[in-house]
């Protein structure tokens, strides 16, 4: 009784076994060459370095262009500030004068010079200014002609007229609301303001 | 100057004598003045009376009008004495409706107190009206009488009516309309600012943020022109007082327009034009609102602050043509330009700001001596000159209507601040005390 029990179950195993997938072929496998396998790996992951490396290398140069542009633009930057700056030089006048000082002015007006050849975009405003002392209106034709001259004295030189505009606001804008000589002599003055062209300016070569 | 004061005979008349000091001798029944001198400006006095805050107002405002008219000496009585005399002056005053005109006049007695016109605000008849009289004390006879609608005290319109009774006062006493009922504009800090002759009502003209420059009145008062800055450029605008607006004069819009002047007519302006070429003067009709017109060419010289003269035949103005600033004249078509204001050159100062008087006889200037703006006259038939102020920097000087005094900016203080001269007695009162006050205009009387 109990080995009659035993074949039935190993029937019902075979069955089952059969079932389930028997009757495959057995995998064929392959001969193994462990060292083709190991150079095989080794040149993917070359490969696979150097594309990484490529990327890197690439990255890199990408960002050192980047640096170098925004250095680049750093030192435009500065250097359209620094030439802003030169053309915004005020000049300075003597009492009741319009004349254009020899010596520090006009070595100030020199390298407006050179800076409006170099920009050729630029267009400036002049505006000239008085102390407090003249007469109210006539210090309003005074300034005017003190910005006068110094558009003359570039216009003379070179520079075309309508790049250059004047202005005066007489006695009404004082640099130094002090009544005293050093005051009056800061408020006798041009101002200069860069109007357009000014938003990369270059300084000429040797300055 | 001192006024008459009347003090000891007052207490002469109500106070025991003890109280009496002796500074001057003292003779019976005679007039008694501390510093009385024969022959100055006639007395004038302003009686207390009845009192009630309006009345007092007008009293105060007509005592300040006849003080600064300049042509009075103006007789101070101490308070409480006013309001005694005043009384007594009025103590035959009968009661009812028509009581201010039985008023009793002591002329003898005012006459003796060194009054010879006297001035008496009292109560109307007429509901919410006070009468002003101006007696003549040595004709014993009533000069003026006039009415006055009272309102608020603080305002404008009020004590425009009470100056424009003031100088009525002063034209029933002298012949010559007074000036109170004028006013003159200023820029202090940039704005335009309008003040009564006598300091009060000071009220900003121009809009807030706008800078402005060089303003003058039209011949109606109720006009004026000035510039605004902004930028480098000058635009000139017409501000109408009468509707508190202000509109632009079209072809200054963009460019560099400063020192209007309105031609007598009110029909005309002219200007000066700054400009690269140079300054000039142009001429703008206003009313047709065309026709701009270049008076002078300058050529790298500066024309500018120009002046009509009353007759608006001629235009006084500065130019720079033979080196400084001096003053020339012209006719109003630009021809016929020569020196006006004569001048050695390299010994006269720079010569600035040129108003006509009224009255056409002198031209008012500054001028620059040892480095200070000093206030100059001339006559402008015999073109002799001579200088007015000589203490601090003065200058700007701008003509009242009676051709007698005048505004001008003065730092004697310390600060630009307006001060106002009388040229027949030399008598000089600060009008403003606002910061830095300068470029002041005078108006003419303000038209009704």
């Amino acid at each position: 009784m109990k080995t009659k029990f035993a074949v039935i179950l190993g029937m019902a195993a075979m069955v089952v076994a059969a079932a389930c997938g028997g009757g495959q072929p057995e995998p064929v496998v392959p001969a193994i060459d462990s060292t083709a396998i190991r150079d095989s790996i080794a040149r993917a992951e070359a490969r696979r370095r150097a594309y990484e490396d490529s990327v890197a290398r690439a990255r890199a140069e990408t960002e050192r262009l980047a640096r170098e542009r925004a250095e680049a633009e750093r030192l435009a930057a500065a250097m359209t500030a620094e030439v802003r700056t030169m053309l915004g030089t005020m000049v300075n006048f003597d009492y009741d004068k319009s004349a254009i000082r020899m010596g520090p002015d006009t070595d100030v007006l020199q390298r407006k010079l050179s800076l409006l050849q170099a920009n050729p975009e630029v267009m400036l405003e002049i505006v000239g200014h008085c102390d407090e002392r003249g007469s109210d209106e006539y210090n309003m034709a005074l300034g005017m002609r003190r910005a006068t001259a110094s558009k003359k004295w570039l216009t003379d030189r070179g520079i075309a007229d309508g790049r250059i505009t004047v202005r005066s606001m007489g006695e009404e804008q004082p640099m130094n609301p002090a009544s005293n000589e050093d005051a009056w002599a800061q408020n006798r003055r041009d101002e200069f303001r860069v109007t357009a062209g000014g938003d990369r300016l270059v300084k000429p070569a040797g300055m | 100057m001192m006024p008459r004061r009347v003090f000891p005979l007052l207490v002469l008349c109500l106070a025991p004598a003890t109280t009496l000091v002796a500074q001057d001798p003292v003779e019976q029944g005679v007039r008694i003045g501390i510093t009385y001198t024969p022959g100055l400006r006639p007395g004038m006095m302003v009686l207390g009376g009845p009192q009630s805050a309006a009345l007092d107002s007008v009293r105060a405002i007509l005592r300040r009008d006849l003080e600064y008219s300049d042509r009075f000496e103006m007789i101070t009585l101490p308070t409480g004495d006013s309001v005694v005399l005043g009384i007594s002056a009025v103590s035959g005053l009968g009661s009812g409706p028509t009581a201010e005109q039985t008023l009793f006049v002591n002329y003898s007695l005012h006459a003796a107190l060194g009054a010879d016109h006297t001035v008496a605000v009292l109560p109307s008849a007429e509901a919410g009206t006070v009468a002003v009289v101006a007696y003549d004390v040595r004709g014993e006879t009533e000069r003026l009488r006039s009415r006055l609608v009272l309102t608020d005290p603080a305002d404008e319109r009020f004590r425009m009516a009470v100056h424009r009774v003031a100088d009525e006062v002063v034209r029933a006493a002298t012949g010559q309309l007074g000036i109170a009922a004028t006013r003159l504009l200023l820029v202090s800090q940039g704005r335009l600012y309008r003040v009564d002759a006598d300091g009060a009502g000071l009220t900003q003209v121009s809009p807030p943020g706008v800078t402005t420059f060089s303003p003058a009145w039209d011949p109606t008062g109720r006009r004026a022109v000035y510039a605004e800055l902004r930028g480098g450029w000058g635009t000139l605008y017409v501000h109408d007082f009468d509707v508190g607006r202000r509109t632009v004069v079209r072809p200054t819009a963009e460019e560099l327009d400063i020192a209007a002047a309105f031609a007598p007519d009110g029909q005309t302006l002219v200007f000066s034009r700054v400009a690269e070429s140079g300054t000039d003067i142009y001429r703008y009709n206003l009313a047709r609102d065309c026709c701009l017109e270049r008076l002078t060419v300058g050529r790298l010289s500066d024309n500018l602050s120009p002046t009509f003269s009353p007759d608006g035949r001629q235009i006084a103005f500065v130019s720079t043509r033979a080196g400084g600033q001096q003053i020339y004249v012209m006719s109003v078509d630009g021809t016929g330009q020569e020196l006006f204001a004569p001048f050695d050159y390299g010994v006269t100062g720079n010569s600035n700001a040129p108003e006509w008087s009224a009255d056409g006889t002198q031209l008012a200037f500054h001028r620059d001596v040892a480095g200070s703006p000093q206030v100059f006259l001339m006559d402008t038939r015999s073109r002799t000159v001579r200088q007015l102020t000589s203490y601090g920097r003065n200058e700007d000087p701008t003509w009242a209507p009676d051709g007698r005094h005048l505004a001008f900016v003065s730092s004697r203080t310390g600060r630009r601040q307006v001060w106002i001269i009388d040229i027949e007695t030399g008598r000089v009162r600060q009008l403003t005390t606002v910061g830095d006050a300068r470029l002041p205009a005078w108006s003419p009387r303000i038209q009704q």
